[in-house]
């Protein structure tokens, strides 16, 4: 699956198709979001790619627990590197629509305030990974954490701003774009986009890893 | 010969290619759902192409980065 080039292609279809359309197709004319609407196709996609990363990441930590195999760990860090990127892209395209649609930028909602932690938490991970020397302690302790790690992003992110006021959509008292805002024009072009960037954040990942099973060998 | 003359000795090419031009006058009027949409009037075709320029050019990177490691992988 890493070495085949079919889906690396899909990926860049659906990417480039979800960025033209999201530009071009119609919208829902909505106070306030105006055509800001459209960072649906690139705010959240970041969002879905960081988490079927991270996923993934617990996915080869839980593997390297039962196998000592240390290429699972090195797959599980690979993951966490490209995932915390795609939530800081996440979180500073919040921030910028935020800006012009909630009035400020960092406006201590909930949603922005849990989602900082979850990505702390991560920057945690990999700090903690630098800490030790050890390879195998290294590989094992962090595969622990990044196991417990998983659930407490899920709940800072989904469960946690469900439970207050929050203003962004599926949060507190607003429904989620898929109460009525989020109609089949848009699914047509939010789908794709999900799938497409999930696609490259999962390529960009096998890239790194194969660099480092390259200076794992070579070195 | 100058540009004038030039036309007067091709005079069908020369009406031919006036008539391309005015039919496309035409065309401009016969549709209405161009003209009038949000898009070709507000000139977003223009950050549509220099966004696509960039996502195809970071992809180009991505796969050129694909090709070198199989490359290396292959030597090693």
């Amino acid at each position: 699956m890493m070495y085949k080039t079919w889906w690396k292609i899909l990926a860049a279809v659906l990417v480039v198709y979800a960025t033209v359309w999201g530009f071009l197709s119609s919208a829902p004319e909505l106070p306030i979001i105006r055509e800001s609407i459209r960072n649906l196709y690139f705010h959240v996609p970041m969002w879905f790619g960081m988490i079927v990363l991270f996923s993934i990441s617990v996915f080869y930590s839980v593997k390297y627990l039962g196998s000592n195999n240390p290429d699972h760990d090195l797959r599980a860090v690979e993951c966490i590197n490209v995932g915390v990127v795609f939530g800081m892209l996440g979180i500073i395209t919040g921030a910028i629509w935020a800006r012009f649609t909630w009035g400020q930028a960092w406006s201590f909602d909930v949603k922005q305030n849990f989602a900082a932690i979850a990505l702390l938490l991560y920057f945690a991970y990999l700090v903690l990974r630098n800490a030790i020397d050890e390879e195998q302690k290294r590989a094992k302790i962090s595969a622990i954490y990044n196991i417990f790690a998983f659930p407490i992003m899920v709940v800072l992110l989904f469960v946690l701003p469900r439970l207050s006021d929050s203003l962004h959509p599926g949060n507190g008292g607003n429904p989620g774009f898929n109460a009525y805002d989020l109609d089949s024009r848009m699914r047509m072009v939010f789908y794709p986009a999900c799938i497409g960037w999930i696609l490259i954040g999962y390529w960009i990942f096998t890239l790194k890893y194969r660099v480092r099973i390259l200076e794992k060998n070579n070195l | 010969m100058n540009f004038r003359k030039l036309l007067q000795m091709r005079k069908i090419p020369a009406t031919a290619l006036m008539l391309l031009f005015a039919s496309q006058l035409f065309a401009q009027g016969q549709e209405p759902a161009v003209t009038d949409s949000l898009y070709a009037s507000g000139k977003i075709y223009v950050v549509v192409v220099c966004v696509l320029l960039i996502l195809l050019g970071l992809l180009f990177f991505l796969f050129s980065i694909d090709r070198r490691l199989k490359k290396i992988e292959k030597n090693s």
